[in-house]
């Protein structure tokens, strides 16, 4: 019985999903409101502010440098709690030498 | 409409798909992987949203100048590097969790834990 | 885990893959510059190539390549250089991470190509650690302690011993020997 209500939610939210895609700009439209303005002034300064041909590396390391370490910083904590929860202790044994 | 629109409804499948791994599977490391392929899905939808037609990869080439039209957009791609790092490091805390519920309850099934939670409570 | 002696083809490839491995992540780091690549690509093929060591040649045989007391530090020094860049950019008199700054003395479009670099290694160092370190958590090899090995290898039945807090209880396995045998004795009295 429940696996038949996830089964129509999950119907329900591509419907949704389906609806809201034919708003969405053509496929490989060159004037869709993602790809001008900030994406285009990255392009076009890229290559001669920094000397780097690589405008992906540009764009994750010069211009959103902020951004960058934040994820880094992220990917790290992610570390930092599988450490936390999965280290062993030391036993304490019952006469109380470690 | 629904032609030259093609690679966004496929992406919507592959995420109907890990959504319904994570809803109605009953095993946990199932809905774990449901959610790496709604993970996955999601990735894949801003990477076919920066596509031009007729452009290229985005390494500037002297030959082909910086005008816009002949380069994708780099910024999705900039965007989901660090995603598909952080799903990595997502899918091991999960792991991490999922290896101390198993030492604890012995089952990775959800209706028995949710048994074994309902009786540790009305034990006190 | 395969055993260290089970075959001598998989242990002899892996011995002559692993410093190639290690040169082409490099290379895609230092290369990132110039064609698809940078930090977290260069980064998770470091991950690999000691994943792989681990994989093969057992939880003791790896440690030599890449001891496990590693992985969080390298981590740490990944995060180090990254905003030590960007502090060094503020000595320099710019703001945090603004690479036109730098002390190095070259022109500015040149202090932001050694900046971006200086970044994507911080970033490959960051990530490798903390691969590392997750894989090695999952498989127990982040133990301290005298008697740590008995833990990846399961509770020990029969000893009396009280634990500091309740996490580690669960952690060590005792309370699903427990459990297990409070089930099994309700079974035989049945």
């Amino acid at each position: 019985m429940a696996r038949y209500l996830g089964v129509l939610v999950i119907l329900c939210v591509g419907a949704v999903l389906v609806y809201g895609g034919f708003g969405l700009p053509a496929f490989g439209d060159a004037n869709a409101p993602a790809a001008t303005h900030v994406s285009d002034h990255y392009i076009e300064h890229g290559y001669h502010d920094t000397h780097t041909p690589n405008l992906v590396t540009v764009m994750i390391a010069d211009y959103r440098s902020f951004d960058t370490l934040g994820e880094t910083i992220v990917v790290f904590t992610a570390g930092l709690a599988c450490f936390l929860l999965l280290r062993a202790e030391r036993r304490r044994r019952e006469d109380g030498s470690e | 409409m629904l032609i030259d629109k093609w690679p966004y409804f496929a992406t919507v499948l592959m995420l109907l798909i890990g959504l319904y791994g994570m809803v109605v599977k009953r095993n946990l490391v199932k809905k774990l992987i449901g959610m790496n392929i709604f993970q996955s899905a999601i990735i894949l939808f801003f990477i076919v949203y920066a596509w031009k037609d007729k452009a290229t990869v985005p390494v500037y080439d002297a030959g082909l100048g910086d005008v816009p039209a002949h380069y994708i957009n780099p910024i999705p791609h900039g965007l989901m590097l660090t995603a598909i790092v952080v799903s990595v490091a997502t899918t091991g805390v999960a792991l991490a969790l999922l290896s101390l519920i198993y030492k604890r309850f012995g089952t990775l099934e959800e209706d028995e834990l949710l048994r074994e939670l309902r009786t540790d409570r009305e034990r006190g | 885990m395969i055993h260290p002696k089970d075959s001598v083809i998989v242990e002899v490839v892996t011995r002559f893959m692993v410093p190639f491995i290690q040169i082409f992540a490099f290379y895609v780091i230092f290369h990132g510059h110039y064609s698809p690549g940078g930090g977290f690509q260069g980064g998770a093929l470091l991950a690999g190539s000691v994943l792989l060591q681990r994989v093969v040649f057992g939880k003791e045989g790896s440690q030599s390549g890449f001891a496990s007391r590693f992985g969080i530090p390298f981590g740490v020094t990944g995060i180090l250089l990254y905003a030590g860049t960007g502090f060094l950019a503020q000595v320099g008199g710019g703001n945090f991470l603004q690479y036109d700054h730098l002390p190095f003395g070259l022109s500015p479009v040149y202090l932001r190509n050694v900046g971006i670099l200086l970044v994507e290694i911080g970033v490959a160092f960051a990530v490798m650690g903390t691969l590392v370190s997750i894989y090695d958590d999952l498989v127990g090899l982040q133990t301290r302690g005298p008697d740590a090995r008995m833990h990846s290898a399961g509770p020990v039945v029969g000893k009396a011993v009280h634990f500091s807090d309740p996490l580690s209880e669960v952690r060590s396995g005792a309370v699903r020997a427990r459990r297990l045998a409070e089930e099994k004795e309700g079974r035989d009295a049945d």
